[in-house]
């Protein structure tokens, strides 16, 4: 069900990169190539996760239910796309490559306990904490049953109090402050909440993000700072955005432990998520996870990416789509074969057509509600 | 940064009166008692903002706050105003009911984003699934030697802000009414504490559970010549200006203490132009843009045919802010005589 | 989805700012089958190339656009027909771009200029000048509430601008002078009050439209204002009337031979009247908000009939007249009435004021008081009727008096024992009654 968007490659731009020879492959010209397996030769403090083997100790009703998350993030994502190539969807963020770590991470923690503070591309987490293909779709045609904002807000703003999604906003790492006095709140009302703040490398640029990990180690307060490094913050590459190579080495500065993880590698955030979620629901506080990861299309609907990345970039990384190599290793467990696979694919096929019919047929907001709830009683 | 609690200059103490059997508070008083009172009320209830607990304050309103309600509810953050309001927010979202102060308003720009596109917003965001029962206290406007950065009066920005209320007390009474108003209340507010009124401006108070109504200001005269417009310090600038003026021309003013600068009284105000037929708005703010520029912009719109002269305004001049010495200090500073004398002249427009 | 519908498929917006957009190669030929999301053809902006998912299902019957060439965004590209009969009627793209247009798109209202026309070519006056004239806005309306001139008006206000305070006192020094000046105007030229606001009338075919004179809207205005202002009370009694009957009767014939008019009925209520009045002042009177001014003369007003109006001739100082006077003046008055001879004092000045129903046969009328009066009269239609005299049943000639009362100024007390008087006057007619 893979669409690929046709990126014609433009000539003037393609001289501009230059290989690094730090590549591990020298069949990989790409600026950024995958990560190589471990990171131990660049990390400063950032401790660095093993990569996942076997099933990580979970079932095999776990693993096809992860499975079918990646699957029904990447369907509906693709069919976004599709709605706004034709017209339909005016604006649309894309998550394609981070499926992985989102999904590796969300099942990681408590639903329905702990509190997700998303960002723009976390589309599979969101569907992971109980957001439907229905609710996005509501959401992308900004129709009136949309749960996260009534159509108020652009699509990819996620947010439902019901799921312990915390509605989100569109200035990059407000959020994280947010997650801060969540966790403190948790933890005075001894619920044995985690809170999770997502954010981009260029999120924790943000003050606001050295403000929250500065307040959150001094008070050992449960939360985890799940940082989504795919290189490019818009066409910002990560040397001009970030001092250091790894994100997580920050950590260190704030007195906690920071995490350096393959983000393609489904069961391996999982672990380091679990393994961060029990440390703050012991009181020892925070932990940054930083997953290296890659975003497949252009930060959104609105971007061109042909004009500061090497398509053979993108090529390179697709073929460590995490989707494939999940599917791989459950596959190699003996946990998915050619039919369940098939079957799992038409079911999302039809839940994603499903969820685009509900929503263009469903009506748009009645204008006259526009001003409703700017206050409690107005 | 400089510590202000210093270099306050002490007013002499001006009484006004009120509801004469309730017993007499100074307005830091009035504050620090409700905040005291309503903590023990709701558990619930969380300070937090630089030197809230150990100190108790720069000013010393949550004196004493810390020892009884411990440290889990009284926070002395980090310096990092965002993360203040933001982690504010963060508990508001997970049933607390925060109070976050910020030391000085001069200081809240680095909280903005928080302010104006987080806590303002997101419950119209959410479409009613978010409410952000947020209560922001800041110590704010000059005449106190504080200069530049500690004396500002940029209230305008947030009353320019849908979501949010914005309060400024002037009497004592209101200070404890409408901060228990702000606090029981399921929107973010602005609670706006004129540093220069702390222990110079003393009232009664009434004991008990009370809470003033956000968004109704108070007649502390009626007359029917002239209607006088203010807020803050100003209210108190205004009846010394008001008592010398009436003595000399026997005026009868009506004095409008707005309190509620978000909402405004609107019907208030237009009836009081329309008795009157004159009206002076002041606020020590920068005119641009100000409070007194919407009061005025309202009253001339709906009171127009009521009118005997243009809607005044009288406000500090386009000077980025409060200088330190003290003959530029008063020469930027709105104060009963250049009241006085904005008075005289409507007068006898 | 209807069957057979023939959908086109357009060039869709592939970025904010994009207007026009290249066809690169079809990637489907006429006559495919095409199913909901299969790509068409592929599409290049100077944002983002694509390729096109198709919308719905169906054959593709039709390529629009040759590969290379640029098309405006909306612009049709090719044609599905879903399944079904063929059908030539073109329907909507099923997908409606929602994109909402930014900057100068198509949601900004048209702008308006401000008018400055006639500020072109035309000197603005100084605001001194202005002021002068205009003031301010609550000194405009009051002005134009009590008909006052501004520039009559002292001003001690900014540039000599009069001040609210100013024209409140000036009204308030010429109220006075005012009540007495309304007096004296005809009632036509009386000032028109506030309308009422209107709801609209429809004219409906065969209707017939009459435009409104100026002595029906004179009458309209002062109408509406008396009823507007005095609180009309009425008090109605009977009159035995026989007497009167039979003392006009014996004298009409001689009446009409020496004076050449009739001796009527109203001339004797018109005497009753008028002594009565003598009796009870507080009738013969004129309200004036903080004072009730009782008239040394007694100047009766008679309203008299029209074709289409009425007009209300007074009679001077009407008790110094005998009926016969009263009857003369009561003809002349007519006469001009319908010649159209009135000189404005004829019209002005009265301070009571009979009305004459009766002549038409009215049993019972609520007149309207004419401003600024505190009672009017009406005489109704007399009549035989059988009624207990002595306990017994006779025959008697009844008139019915109609008295209507300013009820700031008067109460039913008053008005009654005035009507009394005008009654037990005229029960008393007899033989003895000199005509001159």
């Amino acid at each position: 069900m893979t669409t690929e968007v046709t990126n014609a490659p433009d000539k003037a731009v393609q001289g501009a990169f230059n290989p690094q020879s730090t590549a591990v492959s020298d069949q990989l010209p790409g600026h950024y190539p995958p990560p190589s397996a471990t990171f131990e030769a660049t990390t400063i403090s950032a401790q660095v996760a093993p990569s996942s083997t076997g099933d990580a100790g979970l079932p095999p009703e776990t693993l096809i239910d992860m499975y079918r998350h990646l699957a029904l993030a990447r369907a509906l994502d693709e069919r976004m796309w599709q709605l706004n190539r034709s017209g339909t969807a005016a604006f649309i963020v894309s998550g394609q490559g981070h499926e992985g770590a989102q999904v590796g991470a969300g099942f990681a923690l408590e639903r329905g306990i702990d509190f997700l503070l998303p960002y723009y591309r976390d589309l599979a987490l969101s569907l992971v904490f109980g957001l439907s293909a229905t609710d996005v779709m509501m959401a992308a045609l900004a129709r009136a049953p949309d749960p996260t904002s009534g159509g108020r807000q652009m699509p990819a703003h996620y947010g439902s109090a019901r799921l312990n999604i915390i509605t989100s906003s569109s200035p990059v790492a407000t959020q994280i402050p947010h997650a801060v006095g969540i966790a403190y709140a948790a933890r005075m009302r001894k619920t044995g909440a985690v809170a999770i703040a997502c954010f981009g490398e260029g999120g924790s640029s943000k003050g606001d993000f050295h403000e929250s990990c500065n307040f959150a180690a001094i008070h050992k307060l449960p939360v985890i700072f799940f940082c989504e490094n795919n290189n490019y913050a818009i066409s910002v590459p990560v040397e001009e955005q970030v001092s250091i190579e790894h994100v997580a080495d920050r950590a260190a500065a704030y007195g906690f432990p920071g995490v350096v993880v393959d983000g393609t590698d489904v069961l391996a955030v999982y672990q380091v998520i679990k393994d961060a979620a029990e440390r703050a629901r012991k009181g020892e506080g925070p932990t940054l996870v930083e997953a290296k990861v890659y975003r497949f299309q252009p930060h959104t609907s609105d971007d061109d990416d042909r004009t500061y990345r090497d398509p053979d970039e993108v090529k390179a990384w697709r073929a460590r789509d995490p989707l494939a190599q999940f599917e791989a290793r459950l596959r190699d467990l003996g946990v998915l074969d050619d039919e369940q696979v098939a079957r799992i694919r038409s079911d999302i096929n039809r839940e994603v057509d499903h969820a685009t019919d509900a929503a263009e047929q469903a009506p748009y907001p009645d204008s006259s509600t526009f001003d409703r709830h700017v206050y409690a009683d107005r | 940064m400089a510590q202000l609690q210093d270099q306050v200059t002490m007013a002499p103490a001006t009484a006004v009166a009120e509801r004469e059997d309730a017993p007499q508070k100074s307005f830091i008083d009035a504050i620090h008692d409700t905040l005291a009172d309503e903590m023990r009320a709701d558990d619930r209830i969380v300070l937090l903002g630089e030197d809230v607990g150990r100190r108790g304050g720069v000013f010393r309103v949550t004196a004493g706050l810390l020892d009884e309600f411990g440290p889990e509810r009284v926070i002395d953050t980090p310096l990092a105003e965002s993360c203040i309001i933001g982690s504010a927010i963060g508990m508001a979202l997970n049933g607390l009911r925060p109070i976050a102060e910020i030391q000085f308003l001069d200081f809240i720009h680095s909280a903005m984003d928080q302010i104006m596109s987080e806590a303002a917003k997101i419950r119209y965001r959410s479409n009613n699934d978010f409410a952000c029962p947020l209560v922001i206290r800041v110590p704010f406007g000059g005449g106190v030697h504080g200069a530049l950065y500690h004396s500002q009066s940029i209230e305008a920005m947030f009353v320019h802000t849908p979501g949010l209320r914005v309060l400024a007390p002037a009497f004592p009474a209101d200070a404890a009414g409408l901060l228990r108003a702000a606090i029981r209340g399921d929107d973010p507010v602005l609670f706006l504490e004129h540093k220069k009124m702390y222990r110079a401006i003393k009232g009664p108070v009434p004991t008990g559970d009370f809470e003033a109504p956000i968004g109704k200001a108070r007649v502390v005269q009626e007359g029917t010549d002239v209607t006088i417009i203010a807020y803050g310090m100003m209210v108190h600038e205004a009846l010394k200006a008001v008592s010398v003026v009436a003595e000399e021309t026997g005026v009868s003013v009506e004095l409008i203490d707005l309190r509620s600068l978000k909402p405004l009284d609107e019907d208030c105000l237009v009836q009081s132009a329309k008795k009157t037929g004159k009206v002076l708005v002041v606020t020590e703010a920068n005119e641009a843009c100000s409070v007194a520029s919407e009061v005025a912009a309202t009253v001339g719109e709906e009171a127009f045919a009521y009118l005997d002269a243009p809607v005044m305004r009288l406000a500090a001049p386009d000077v980025p802010a409060m200088p330190f010495s003290p003959p530029l200090e008063h020469a930027f500073l709105v104060d009963a005589e250049k009241i006085g004398a904005a008075l005289r002249r409507l007068i006898s427009y | 989805m209807p069957t057979g519908t023939l959908t086109t498929i357009a060039m869709p917006q592939l970025g904010e700012s994009v207007v026009e957009g290249m066809v690169g190669t079809w990637l489907k030929q006429v006559g495919d089958r095409i199913e909901k999301y299969d790509s068409l053809v592929e599409l290049e902006t100077d944002k983002a190339s694509a390729e096109l998912p198709a919308p719905v299902s169906g054959v593709l019957v039709e390529i629009m656009v040759e590969p290379g060439t640029t098309v405006a965004v909306g612009a049709g590209l090719c044609r599905i027909q879903e399944a079904g009969a063929v059908s030539d009627e073109p329907a909507m793209p099923e997908h409606a771009p929602v994109r909402p247009s930014n900057g100068n798109g198509a949601y900004a209202d048209p702008v308006r200029a401000p008018s400055m026309a006639r500020v072109h070519g035309e000197e603005i006056p100084d605001e001194a000048t202005v002021l002068r004239a205009r003031s301010s806005p609550v000194v405009r309306r009051i002005a134009e509430e009590h008909g006052i001139e501004i520039g009559s008006v002292e001003g001690t206000g900014t540039g000599g601008r009069v001040t609210k305070r100013d024209i409140l006192a000036y009204v308030a020094d010429h109220v006075e002078q005012s009540v007495n000046e309304t007096l004296r105007r005809e009632p036509a030229a009386l000032p028109s009050i506030e309308p009422v606001p209107r709801t609209a009338v429809t004219v409906y075919p065969g209707d017939d439209v009459i435009p409104v004179s100026a002595m029906r809207r004179s009458i309209a205005e002062h109408m509406v204002r008396s009823e507007r202002t005095a609180p009309h009370a009425t008090v109605v009694m009977e009159v035995d009337m026989t007497g009167a009957v039979a003392w006009r009767t014996s004298r009409k014939e001689e009446f009409r031979r020496r004076e050449g008019v009739d001796l009527t009925y109203l001339s004797l209520v018109m005497k009753s009247v008028t002594l009565a009045l003598r009796d009870h002042p507080r009738l013969n009177a004129v309200w004036d908000e903080e004072r009730i001014i009782h008239r040394k003369s007694i100047n009766i007003g008679v309203a008299v009939a029209l074709e289409d109006g009425l007009v209300v001739p007074v009679i001077r100082n009407a008790d110094r007249f005998s009926v016969a006077g009263l009857a003369i003046a009561l003809a002349e008055a007519a006469e001009k009435a319908r010649s159209g001879g009135f000189a404005p004092d004829d019209l002005a000045g009265g301070t009571f004021t009979l009305n004459n129903p009766g002549t038409f046969g009215s049993l019972v009328s609520t007149p309207i008081l004419v401003q600024p009066q505190v009672a009017i009269l009406s005489t109704e239609a007399i009549i035989k009727r059988p009624v207990v005299v002595d306990d017994m049943i006779g025959i008697r000639s009844m008139m019915n008096l109609s008295l209507s009362i300013d009820h700031r100024a008067l109460d039913g007390l008053a008005a009654a024992r005035f009507l009394q008087q005008v009654r037990a006057w005229l029960e008393d007619v007899s033989d003895n009654l000199p005509l001159y």
